[in-house]
């Protein structure tokens, strides 16, 4: 037999058994629809994740105190050790030298504490940051209105603060016309100079949920540190994407210089914009794995599907697969009508889930939108791929089985089945 | 002598549990081309034994049998497969027609396991005209009669231009009358076509109408009765 006569034979046979056929399908479709729409909102979450930490600026790099959490032990372990010194505003100054570190273009400081703001009865609670003029540079922060903390407010200890949208709306209710307001910080009066432009969900919580009032103010009246210059968080941005491993290199020799550290103990921590990429990568890619897992658990019931109804067709069909080899079928042939047929109900199967599960994906992609969610379901061909071989095998796996059950049948015994 | 058949020594041994059932001792016998016979014998005297083995549905346990010039004893199953498809047609009693196929479907199927490729509507239509269906070939089984799902059958058997027919109780599901329109069909294209008849049958009014009769006791032939028949007709 051809292979076109066995693949319309086996059309014929499904036809002639509609519902069943159909339920049949139906569990592949279910299997192969959930592999689509689940990578496919795993591809779409992490496409959505790197590309907020890609929204920060590919060539920032976060200093912070204190050893990596996975690095060498020193002698003793010196992690929490009388070694280790906290960076400070000096630490920055050298950083920001062009030519101590030629590959840093600037360096901002910043301490960070939440606290809450109140305007007219309205309270929001928030990070306040303490930043130098430089942020606005190295966070690539834009003003809806206003200006940014200078260097004047900065030596004038001034108490005025630059807030993010969202706080903005927050305590005022809107978030244009607040400049030259006069709000209160943990009880303190701050008067409005600034309010950002909206950029959405960052992958450290909302930067449009802020407030930034000048270091030296943070400092001294709202977040307390043991020295006068402790800083909690150094934003260094290198000159380019290329140049970030150079300016990791640059900025830990200038630190292990001025902390005196022991070699092989570092007691501060870099971390850049490849590292957020390579550990979210990791996270979101595990997820996928996970979501696809489940997915193909359920491709794989709707094959078991396939292989108990062929199962049951192959019993079923025992007089005409007796026939059929009395009238000169070989085994050969037997086992093709069987394979075809199972493979044909996943493949079947597999086209309509495919479409479903975009489907899926779409519906999914929309309600996201609707809600203000930045997040669009990418539907991959590797899942389309993945998918199709995978249910295209699981027919041909489950359907061994049944067709050589069928195959192996005695033409006598067959015959005579009642 | 042109012999389609040539068994010479069949045993059939089954296993039942733990005995050995012989359902065919020490068979021997010869079909010449073109004969019309019939097979008899009481339940358990290896009536179907003898049809399935001759019709090469099973091998024997030992013995030579000879279908055509063939020698079937040490095919493998496909070469078996291949044997019935191009040297017998069968006629059941249940008619066993697939019921998702039209008539002519049915009498195709024969020919799809032959590897031919071309003119296999036109035989089969050439197959159902001579059973006398050529304004049927379109029904499906259930939108005919019994004699007529019992042409198709027919049809289907020839339709390959085997070198016998071998027909199990062709008669059994069908009325008498109908029945004899049905013997009366086989007997015609056994002697048209030259096609070696043998029908398997508890009725004695079919075997009078064949050349010869061989009648089976115990798994043995019983010899005396076979001459008593000769070759009447």
């Amino acid at each position: 037999m051809s292979f076109t006569q066995a693949v319309f034979e086996a059309l014929e046979s499904l036809n002639g058994n509609k519902m069943r056929s159909g339920l049949t399908v139906l569990g592949i479709v279910i299997g192969v629809a959930a592999v689509i729409a689940m990578l496919a909102v795993g591809n779409g979450a992490q496409a959505s994740i790197t590309g907020s930490i890609s929204s920060i600026g590919t060539n920032l790099l976060f200093v912070f105190s204190g050893p990596p959490p996975n690095g060498p032990p020193g002698p003793g372990d010196q992690r929490s050790g009388n070694n280790e010194r906290p960076l400070t505003l000096a630490d920055a100054a050298a950083i920001a030298d062009p030519f101590a570190a030629p590959s840093v273009e600037s360096a901002a400081p910043a301490i960070q504490g939440n606290g809450t703001i109140t305007f007219a009865g309205e309270n929001s609670t928030t990070t306040i940051s303490g930043v130098t003029p430089a942020y606005s540079l190295v966070r690539n922060l834009e003003l809806a209105e206003g200006e940014f903390i200078n260097e004047e407010h900065m030596n004038g200890v001034m108490s005025v603060v630059v807030l993010g949208p969202e706080t903005a709306e927050a305590i005022f209710g809107h978030a244009d016309g607040v400049v030259g307001e006069t709000i209160r910080i943990e009880g303190q009066p701050f008067r409005v100079i600034g309010v950002l432009v909206a950029k959405g969900g960052g992958a450290f919580g909302s930067e449009d949920n802020a407030a930034y009032i000048p270091f030296s103010t943070a400092q001294a009246r709202l977040i307390k540190r043991a020295s006068r210059d402790e800083i909690d968080v150094l934003f260094v941005q290198a000159t380019s994407a290329e140049s970030v491993p150079l300016a990791v290199d640059e900025i830990s020799n200038i630190l292990r210089q001025r902390h005196r550290t022991p070699i092989g103990v570092d007691d501060f921590t870099i971390f850049t914009q490849q590292d957020f990429l390579s550990t979210f990568a990791t996270i979101t890619g595990v997820l996928t794995i996970f979501l696809g897992g489940i997915a193909g658990i359920s491709l794989l019931v709707g094959g078991i599907g396939i292989m108990n109804i062929m199962l049951v067709s192959v019993t079923e069909r025992t007089r005409e697969i007796g026939l059929r080899k009395a009238l000169g079928a070989r085994k050969r042939d037997i086992l093709l009508q069987f394979l075809t047929e199972s493979s044909l109900l996943s493949l079947i199967g597999g086209i309509i889930g495919i479409m479903f599960g975009w489907l899926i994906a779409f519906v999914v992609g929309q309600v996201a939108a609707a809600t203000g969610n930045n997040f669009t379901p990418i539907v991959g061909t590797d899942a389309i791929l993945l998918s199709t071989s995978f249910s295209a095998i699981i027919g041909l796996f489950f359907g061994i089985y049944p067709a050589s059950r069928a195959a192996n049948l005695e033409p006598v015994e067959a015959l005579r089945y009642e | 002598m042109d012999w389609v058949i040539e068994a010479r020594n069949i045993t059939k041994t089954y296993r039942m549990g733990e005995f050995d059932v012989e359902a065919l001792r020490n068979v021997s016998f010869t079909i010449e081309r073109g004969e019309a016979l019939s097979i008899m014998g009481p339940s358990g005297s290896g009536k179907s034994t003898m049809m399935n083995t001759l019709g090469c549905l099973d091998k024997p346990t030992s013995g030579e049998y000879i279908l055509d010039g063939e020698s079937v004893a040490d095919m493998d199953d496909d070469q078996l497969a291949s044997v019935r498809n191009r040297k017998v047609g069968f006629v059941f009693q249940s008619f066993n027609l697939l019921s998702r196929l039209t008539a002519l479907g049915n009498v195709e199927l024969p020919l799809r396991y032959s590897g031919l490729t071309d003119g296999r509507r036109e035989r089969a239509q050439a197959a159902l005209e001579a059973v006398g269906l050529k304004d049927r070939m379109t029904h499906r089984p259930y939108e005919l009669s019994g004699g007529q799902q019992q042409r198709v059958a027919v049809a289907r058997a020839i339709v390959n231009d085997p070198a016998m027919i071998m027909a199990d109780e062709p008669t059994g599901n069908l009325d008498s009358k109908v029945g004899k329109e049905i013997v009366d069909l086989l007997l015609s294209l056994n002697k048209e076509r030259g096609t070696t008849l043998i029908i398997v049958t508890h009725d004695p009014y079919i075997a009078e109408q064949t050349q010869r009769v061989i009648r089976l006791r115990d798994g043995e032939i019983d010899s005396s009765v076979e001459e008593n028949k000769g070759r009447k007709k």
